[in-house]
């Protein structure tokens, strides 16, 4: 699935701001953090703002905050608000004329869109906030539980060699 | 209301009423012989979990599942058959404590996977699933109208 710049953007802004609620985040942090141009990213944030979705303040101990619900808003409406005619469950067009085949491959393609549309409309910022997190737990368990059976195997071989 | 006013209980015979006009309430689908068979099934197999939560005595949701296995070429899964949740209780948190509970149950029985399947236009069920941490998984189910018997 392709998805233009300012698009990719607005869904690593908005779900970096909603994993840092009540914070204020510099436009200068998030363009360092995704590596993007502050030019780009104003764009962005002014799109956000405009949608109420963020509040972006000047000054010292300014920056950018998310304000909406982060449970009720989902990709899909990041999507909608950067990707021009963007719709998973538009009917193409088709001549009365044309021939049966392409009606079956516009059911197709249909198809596949009806199910990204799905995902992307179940997926909300809060989700994938709290789905990254479970995955750093995860993520953490296992280490941990790998470095106990190292020290298990260790413990093992220094009793084994002393027992040599 | 605090968490600990909802009570999460395994369903008995008289709650099944309450289900099905909970169920009916949420589908527009009156299916009395079916949860009484949910029942008698998931409530008196080890395999399987059908339980309710509970609001001053009134039920305010349910969930129902069970443990299946190699159906389909799958591992034994814990499936999630139904969850519903009362409109006058929702927001309570009740959808996430039953869906806690049936995981835990999952868990006790050694099951390493939670499965379940919704219409793919429910997007506010699918939502609720992936904000506890489901995910798509490798399965996809594909399926096909069929002619009448008087046309086939």
């Amino acid at each position: 699935m392709r998805l233009n710049q300012a698009t990719q953007y607005a869904i690593w802004v908005t779900v970096h701001l909603v994993s840092r609620p009540g914070e204020q985040v510099s436009a200068g942090d998030l363009a360092d953090l995704f590596g993007i141009s502050q030019h780009h990213l104003a764009k962005v944030i002014r799109s956000l703002a405009f949608a109420r979705l963020v509040t972006s303040t000047r000054g010292p101990g300014g920056g950018c905050q998310f304000i909406a619900d982060p449970k009720r808003v989902t990709l899909f409406d990041i999507i909608s608000l950067f990707e021009d005619n963007w719709s998973g469950d538009r009917p193409r067009a088709q001549k009365p004329d044309s021939p049966p085949t392409l009606a079956e491959v516009s059911r197709v393609l249909s198809e596949i869109d009806r199910i990204t549309l799905a995902t992307l409309r179940s997926i909300t910022l809060q989700t994938i906030v709290n789905n990254t997190e479970r995955r750093s737990i995860q993520h953490n368990v296992a280490d941990s539980a790998a470095g106990n059976a190292n020290g298990a195997a260790r413990a093992t071989n220094t009793v084994t060699d002393g027992d040599t | 209301m605090a968490a600990e006013q909802i009570t999460i209980e395994p369903a008995k015979v008289e709650d099944i009423q309450s289900v099905i006009d909970l169920d009916e309430a949420i589908t527009g689908s009156a299916k009395s012989e079916y949860w009484y068979n949910i029942y008698n099934r998931q409530s008196l197999q080890s395999n399987g979990i059908f339980l309710v939560a509970r609001v001053d005595d009134a039920v305010a949701g349910y969930i129902t599942g069970n443990i299946r296995t190699w159906e389909f070429g799958s591992p034994p899964a814990g499936w999630i058959h139904a969850i519903g949740v009362n409109d006058t209780y929702r927001k309570l948190g009740i959808g996430t404590l039953l869906f806690e509970r049936i995981k835990a149950f999952f868990i006790e029985s050694d099951t390493a996977t939670i499965r379940t399947m919704l219409h793919i236009d429910d997007h506010l069920l699918m939502s609720f699933f992936r904000f506890q941490g489901l995910s798509a998984g490798p399965f996809i189910e594909l399926d096909m109208t069929l002619p009448s018997n008087e046309m086939a």
